[in-house]
């Protein structure tokens, strides 16, 4: 069977993804609110330029909405017994997971470009460019193929893999640059570098303060290698957790 | 031509033999039972043969893809009712019919008019674009089993299609998997329903502790077991199990205000019984001889293995 078509099964997955799990009210409001109140709870008091603030909202942003639903649709789907009918269907596993994945995505991408929306106004300024924008695309890609990482566990029960993502999302806000700049991480920063998030809030500093740690090429080249290797871990983690599920 | 053929199948989980060494055809046109108790292996077999699970030995066989070897090419021929699956409750029905149309490769204008074929079929196209969330559990088992014939399937596999479920529902799917049977597709049904199997089924294999240990039509399995013909009394007064069991009855059952004697000659034992009730001052009020059930079959061979 051709790739052609298994993407075009994949994509009946992000549909189905995007109605069931996403497009829902609650779901985008703490999708917009929980990395905002988590940003103010951390700025709050702090004199920082916005033009510092802004990169690091964007990275947490996203970071935060894309990887935050795609790891409980598993064991959702295991709960709600869709899974075991999804995975007879004659669509291969890695387009299952591609489908999650794009779904979160593209959840992550219209929240974030509502972030940049209002960037924009309090800036004053354009911060998109071509960089930023593949930037994002990829680090969403990256973001939320971890997201299915998480998800790879056998279980049915969502708030193990909540709590499992939790801590692993939230130390990594903290050592990626997003509230403290790497350059001033000290002999820290070298925790950073195993971190996704660096790269894209690096990015990110780029395209908005002009100055970054990396190279544009280089937070490039690494998220997209990240993604790769999330990508691959999650469809061997999933392919072996299967039998489990049932 | 085989629709299925299942060679030799084993599954293991960690050192435990849940499907031992199965080995099977089903033809086209064929509905196939699968029968046995709870942890029989039933549902292992069927997650193999759709290729949820991989096979510790063994493979089969769709129409003439291996699982193994190309699933989605076999998956593409199989409609699938998994046991207590469920369609996406947020999801109006009509939704539900048309992500499975899309997960098959079927063209646009093509699955919508099927789904509207299949809810039309169901009784449920007035409620096609209400959430599932709002049916019944009749009405969602009905939209789980047209989600499995959205593809036109060759093979249709139903793990336990009618379980739990109101009159209405049962009697429209049975007739439904019967129509479809009818126009060549294979089925492969699981069932406890012994009845069901045994109205429905044109053979069916009687799986025990991972094996099978009976395979034939229901008829012919019926007759491997005559020792089980009964006679069913009905007495006026009250007799007690032990009082008639005479020379040529095997086990005496209370069943009811019914007593039910177990024997290879009823036609011997039915005078002893008249003769009985005259000399004991009691009445026959009713008297039957029954033939063996599957359920005596089933129960008879899953109770061999256990011994």
């Amino acid at each position: 069977m051709n790739i052609i078509e298994q993407l075009r099964r994949s994509w009946a997955i992000t549909k189905k993804d995007l109605s069931v799990f996403y497009l829902k009210g609650p779901v985008v409001i703490s999708g917009l609110l929980i990395p905002s109140f988590l940003f103010i709870a951390f700025v709050f008091g702090r004199k920082f330029s916005l033009e510092f603030l802004i990169p690091g909202l964007l990275g947490m942003a996203l970071f935060v909405t894309v990887s935050s639903i795609g790891p409980v649709i598993a064991p959702w789907e295991t709960r709600m017994r869709t899974f075991e009918r999804l995975v007879s269907a004659p669509i291969a596993l890695w387009a299952i997971i591609l489908g999650d994945i794009m779904a979160s995505l593209l959840f992550g991408l219209f929240i974030t470009l509502f972030i940049v929306c209002v960037s924009v106004i309090l800036l004053g300024t354009g911060i998109l460019s071509l960089t930023l924008i593949v930037g994002t695309i990829l680090a969403a890609f990256c973001f939320s193929s971890l997201g299915l990482v998480i998800s790879a566990p056998p279980t049915d029960n969502p708030s193990n893999i909540m709590m499992l993502s939790s801590l692993i999302k939230f130390p990594l806000i903290f050592i990626s640059g997003v509230f403290v700049p790497i350059s001033e991480m000290g002999q820290w920063k070298i925790i950073s570098f195993i971190s996704p998030l660096t790269y894209y809030t690096d990015l990110a500093r780029y395209s908005v303060e002009g100055s970054n740690y990396f190279s544009p090429n280089v937070d490039l080249l690494v998220l997209f290698g990240f993604s790769i290797l999330f990508f691959v871990i999650a469809v061997k983690g999933h392919k072996k957790s299967l039998s489990k599920r049932f | 031509m085989y629709a299925i053929k299942v060679e030799d199948l084993t599954k293991q989980f960690n050192g435990f033999t849940a499907v031992d060494h199965i080995s099977f055809m089903v033809n086209y046109g064929e509905l196939f039972g699968l029968l046995g108790p709870n942890g029989a292996g039933k549902t292992t077999t069927i997650r193999m043969l759709t290729g949820i699970l991989k096979p510790t030995t063994g493979t089969a066989f769709i129409g003439e893809y291996d699982i193994q070897k190309k699933p989605l090419e076999a998956k593409q021929l199989m409609g699938i009712v998994p046991e207590m699956a469920n369609a996406y409750i947020d999801l109006s029905a009509i939704r539900n019919l048309l992500l499975i149309g899309e997960l098959y490769g079927i063209q646009k204008k093509k699955r919508i008019e099927k789904a509207e074929n299949l809810l039309r079929l169901f009784g449920l196209y007035e409620k096609r674009y209400q959430k599932v969330r709002t049916f019944s559990r009749g009405m969602k088992q009905r939209i789980i089993v047209a989600m499995g014939l959205m593809n036109d399937p060759q093979l249709l596999f139903l793990d336990e299609p009618t379980s739990g479920l109101d009159v209405e529902s049962v009697r429209l799917i049975r007739e439904l998997i019967t129509e479809f049977n009818d126009k060549g597709i294979a089925v492969i049904l699981t069932t406890h329903n012994i009845e069901e199997a045994n109205q429905l089924c044109d053979r069916v294999a009687i799986m025990n502790h991972g094996k099978i240990v009976a395979i034939d039509r229901p008829e012919k399995l019926k007759r491997t077991i005559q020792s089980t013909t009964s006679i069913e009394v009905a007495f006026d007064k009250k007799v007690e199990p032990g009082e008639i069991i005479f020379k040529g009855v095997s086990e005496v059952k209370k069943v009811g205000d019914k007593l039910r004697l177990y024997t290879e000659k009823p036609e011997e034992i039915i005078p002893v019984l008249v003769k009985y009730a005259g000399s004991s001052g009691n009445k026959i009020i009713s008297l039957n001889t029954l033939a063996p059930n599957l359920e005596d079959v089933f129960l008879k061979l899953t109770k061999k293995r256990e011994e």
